[in-house]
């Protein structure tokens, strides 16, 4: 079964562990698999009211007043609220850490709404049809304005301007140029840029468009908020970044923080989509007005046009080569559409030049990266996080140059790619470098999946209609965000030798439950069932960013390590006072404490009961949090094979090779699992993926049947290596798996096309039409 | 309010529903959590019960047309806390990891291999075939048809026991 093959390469030096590296089962599995009740959508409360949102009809309107009165008349409708009856207080709601590279140019609901489907009024009612039927009975005055919808549209002098500048403060982001709609701009270089293109024998240039895309995580949005006997605002809710979220509904709602908690239970799916405060504050106003639980659930469509989406980007590549085949200079300019509000506008456009041109080897290179306001739903982070649509435009454009030079694209990679040593040129502040390359076992991924696809081997002929082809790409991602993350978790020993993991790290579905106890299990030496976790309690747990950046298993599984190790050193200080011993002589395998000799006969327990009912009369806690000055990019190889149809333009996947230098996989089967997911959803971002839109900004495709995500019918033979060659900063070697497997299917595929067809497509999604006018104007041109 | 009856996991129900109520909001609203609402339409089916031998959408049946029916729920495929080999094998897998459209592979995957000869083991294209209306957006199916594979050896060996 050539479709499960999960292989993994290991360096033959690497240290022998016991849990870590084994494919355990989820530590959470039992409940997925039962239907257990564990989502937000699950949660019920007594007296619970169900609240739904009435969203804006016009692209950019003034709300000017809102009659409730016909809506509250009808029995079973407790409230509804508008932009009047909420705290004005301007705020940003993507979670990133205090001070948000943001302007906070939005309030919990705006008395100026900037695209269809911004929430304009929400009801609190008995029941969800009730909610419903009161949507409709809401009157409002809009005093509807212009509105502009896309970025090069929206930057020309006259188009509408959706914001004034936001209130200064010192260390917080301003917008970058209101009057032309400019939320965010930033440039960069490094080198000499002139000079290196002077010294390039050719220099070509190339222009790329990728969509936006959605989610479509399975789990909707969903808050339950109430109030508890402490008059604390609570919400149980699904987000990918919990503590981020208390601090900002805190500011949102004018509340003291400390009178927020928030509870984050199974999260069924982010994607970078529940990175980001979409519902809590409504869900926690009407909890306030009506002092009564509150359950907010967006429905299938509203999660489609009116949450948040990916940045549509276009991306212009200029480099300078040699005869050779040598990058002297590589530059990029991005654009992209952020829609109504800014919110990861900044960060995103940063991270598409500066997640992508360091992976190839140049004298010098220049980066501008713009985000624009239109009158659009909100683009926000997504898996990949501007690394997506830099790579598609990137490892479009390096085939382009190799094909110029007419060399092997894989000969014109291995060339130029970037290697263990020095620094991340577009990680560089003018004077020290940033993040090093501390790993990268390129080569061998480059290696295996050549192999593995049959690179080399003679390619028949493409004689009939339906064409045949190879295509590559490489990408690198980050393991957190160098300098800017914190994690961790404490370890508290239990009398029968388990250990309670309290951390703040949020499992959305990749697994960090199950890795951390794993970490934690090796690191102290117990076994993995002897670990209880608790995920992502602001309240109970210590301070950790949440799950996006690729940060969780390198930040908080360090925070984790040391957690134990604290605790390990605290339990072999009491083991050794016992056995009149060093502790440093001492360790604990299997969870029993072993001497230089063998078992002591003491275990974990015994040390429990010691330090919990005998002479010591103390509680053993482990405390460990990180953070890091690095951010070790995990390295991928896609290898695709596509089979072209140039009568109906339809590109068939036949096989993908996914190979990923990870440093160290503590969970291969859940490793693996994120490289298949991830290149899956790279699948439709290549293929079939785009939110599309009228002249008048409504979305057109707000389903599953319009907007076609991958099925189990669509996938082609998989194959997925992990290489592992440890990096020097992670935990146990590890370096991130989540995002970067994403990153490599719609330049794989695009190139493959090319191989297969001679057509070069530069914009996403490659449909059947684009196929088929694109091989119609390759005739016409000949 | 209409007055029914049917069989949900073995248990007798008798339920209160609206005449437009479906079968989905009905079993919710009576503590069945674990099929879910994704998309209401029937384009995911993460909502998939099984009733008699057939898998359905439970988000477009009404919920009266479930009356006198016995229905399954992935709350009833383990028995009396012992799991159906199908969920040992997607936690063995690691088939499931939002696990929000867990539920309807495993109902969809069940009436998949409960209509079959467990001699005859399914190809993985007859599986991924048995699935193409279940969307998952975590695992890029490679597990979750490798898990249903892999129980259909399970069960095969099982029938082959049985039979002696």
């Amino acid at each position: 079964m050539d479709n499960f093959s999960v292989e993994v390469i290991s360096t033959p030096t690497q240290e022998p562990l016991t849990v870590v590296g084994t494919s355990a089962g989820r530590v959470d599995g039992r409940g997925l698999v039962t239907g257990a009740p564990v989502y937000t959508v699950d949660y019920e409360m007594p007296g619970m009211l169900h609240a739904r949102i009435l969203r804006s009809p016009h692209a950019h309107a003034r709300v000017l007043k809102v009659d409730t009165s016909h809506a509250l008349a009808l029995k079973g409708v407790h409230k509804v609220l508008w932009w009047q009856d909420l705290p004005q207080v301007p705020h940003t709601t993507s979670g990133v850490p205090h001070p948000e590279p943001a302007p906070y140019d939005t309030c919990a609901l705006n008395s100026t709404v900037r695209y269809k489907g911004e929430p304009v009024a929400l009801i609190a009612a008995e029941s969800e049809d009730l909610a419903e039927q009161a949507l409709k009975l809401i009157q409002v005055e809009y005093e509807v304005l212009a509105a502009v919808f896309e970025p090069t549209e929206a930057t020309k002098p006259g188009a509408p301007q959706l914001h004034t500048q936001v209130e200064i403060k010192p260390g917080f982001k301003t917008i970058y140029d209101p009057a032309h709609n400019i939320a965010a701009h930033g440039e960069y270089e490094f080198g000499n840029v002139e000079g290196a293109f002077g010294a390039a024998d050719l220099i070509i240039e190339r222009h790329y468009e990728t969509p936006t895309m959605c989610h479509c995580a399975l789990e909707p949005h969903a808050s339950l908020a109430f109030l508890d006997a402490y008059d604390r605002l609570n919400l149980v809710t699904s987000t990918q970044v919990p503590f981020h979220v208390r601090r900002q509904l805190a500011r949102a709602l004018d509340l003291p923080l400390r009178r927020v908690r928030i509870a984050k239970p199974r999260v069924g799916g982010g994607f970078g989509g529940k990175q980001e405060m979409v519902l809590e504050p409504l869900a926690g106003a009407l909890a306030l007005a009506t002092r009564r639980p509150v359950r907010l659930v967006l429905p299938r469509n509203e999660e489609f046009s009116a949450s948040r989406v990916r940045h549509a980007a276009s991306i212009t590549l200029r480099a300078g080569i040699t005869r050779d085949g040598k990058i002297t200079a590589l530059e990029m300019r991005a654009l992209t559409n952020t829609g109504a509000y800014a919110s990861h506008a900044e960060t995103v456009a940063h991270a598409i030049g500066h997640k992508t041109l360091g992976l190839y080897r140049a004298r010098a290179y220049r980066y501008t990266g713009e985000a624009v306001y239109t009158n659009r739903p909100v683009a926000g982070a997504f898996r990949g996080y501007g690394a997506t649509q830099g790579y598609f435009a990137l490892e479009s454009f390096i085939d382009e140059l190799a094909w110029e030079l007419k060399m092997d694209p894989l000969a014109f990679r291995r060339l130029n790619h970037t290697s263990k040593g020095g620094y991340d040129p577009m990680d560089y502040n003018g004077q020290e470098p940033g993040r090093s390359i501390t790993s990268c076992a390129l080569p061998e991924c480059l290696e295996v999946g050549a192999k593995l696809i049959g690179w080399d081997k003679p390619r028949p002929a493409n004689d009939g209609p339906i064409k045949r082809g190879l295509g590559m790409a490489i990408c690198m991602q980050g393991s957190g965000v160098a300098r800017m993350e914190l994690g961790g978790a404490t370890l508290k020993l239990n009398d029968d030798g388990s250990f309670n993991l309290l951390t703040g790290a949020t499992d959305i579905g990749q697994g960090s439950d199950t890795v951390l106890s794993q970490i934690a299990a090796e690191a102290l030496g117990i076994s993995l069932e002897n670990i209880i976790l608790t995920s992502a309690d602001t309240d109970l747990t210590v301070m950790d960013y949440g799950a996006y950046a690729s940060s969780t298993t390198y930040i908080t599984g360090m925070g984790v390590k040391r957690a134990a190790e604290d605790a390990r050193h605290q339990i072999l200080e009491v083991a050794a006072e016992i056995c009149e011993t060093d502790p440093e002589v001492l360790s604990i395998k299997q969870n029993e404490i072993c001497g230089p000799y063998g078992k002591t006969g003491l275990t974990v327990s015994d040390i429990a009961y010691e330090t919990l009912y005998g002479r010591h009369r103390t509680q053993i806690v482990g405390k460990g949090d990180a953070n890091s000055k690095e951010s070790p990019p995990p390295f991928y190889a896609q290898f695709v094979e596509v089979a072209v149809d140039t009568e109906t333009g339809l590109v068939q996947l036949l096989r993908s090779v996914n190979v990923l230098d990870l440093g160290r996989a503590v969970n291969p089967a859940l490793a693996s699992g994120q490289v298949e997911g991830a290149v899956t959803m790279g699948f439709g971002y290549a293929l079939t993926e785009e939110l599309r839109f009228d002249d008048q900004g409504n979305v057109r495709n707000a389903g599953f049947v319009d907007y076609k995500v991958f099925s189990p019918l669509d996938m082609p033979q998989m194959q997925t290596v992990l290489i592992e060659d440890p990096d020097p900063t992670g935990p146990y070697g590890l370096k991130s798996a989540g995002e970067v497997g994403i990153n490599g299917p719609a330049p794989a595929i695009a190139n493959a096309i090319y191989n297969a067809t001679g057509l070069r497509l530069r914009s996403l999604p490659m449909t059947p039409v684009r196929v088929l006018e694109g091989l119609e104007n390759l005739v016409g041109g000949q | 309010m209409i007055e029914m009856n049917l069989e949900v996991n073995g248990q007798e129900q008798q339920w209160q529903v609206e005449p437009g109520e479906t079968l989905l909001e009905a079993l919710r609203r009576h503590h069945f959590k674990g099929p879910k609402l994704v998309c209401g339409t029937g384009d995911c089916c993460a909502c998939t019960v099984v009733i008699g031998n057939k898998s359905v959408c439970a988000c477009c049946l009404p919920a009266l047309k479930a009356d006198g029916q016995k229905v399954v729920t992935v709350e009833g495929l383990a028995d009396e806390g012992e799991l159906h080999p199908l969920q040992s094998a997607f936690i063995e897998s690691a088939a499931s990891q939002c696990g929000f459209c867990t539920p309807g592979f495993l109902m969809r995957s069940y009436s998949f291999l409960k209509n079959r000869n467990p001699a005859i083991l399914p190809t993985e294209l007859e599986v991924r075939k048995a699935l193409a209306g279940n969307i998952c957006r975590c695992t890029g199916y490679v597990k979750p048809v490798e898990a249903v594979l892999k129980t259909a050896q399970v069960l095969q060996e099982k029938a082959r026991e049985q039979n002696g």
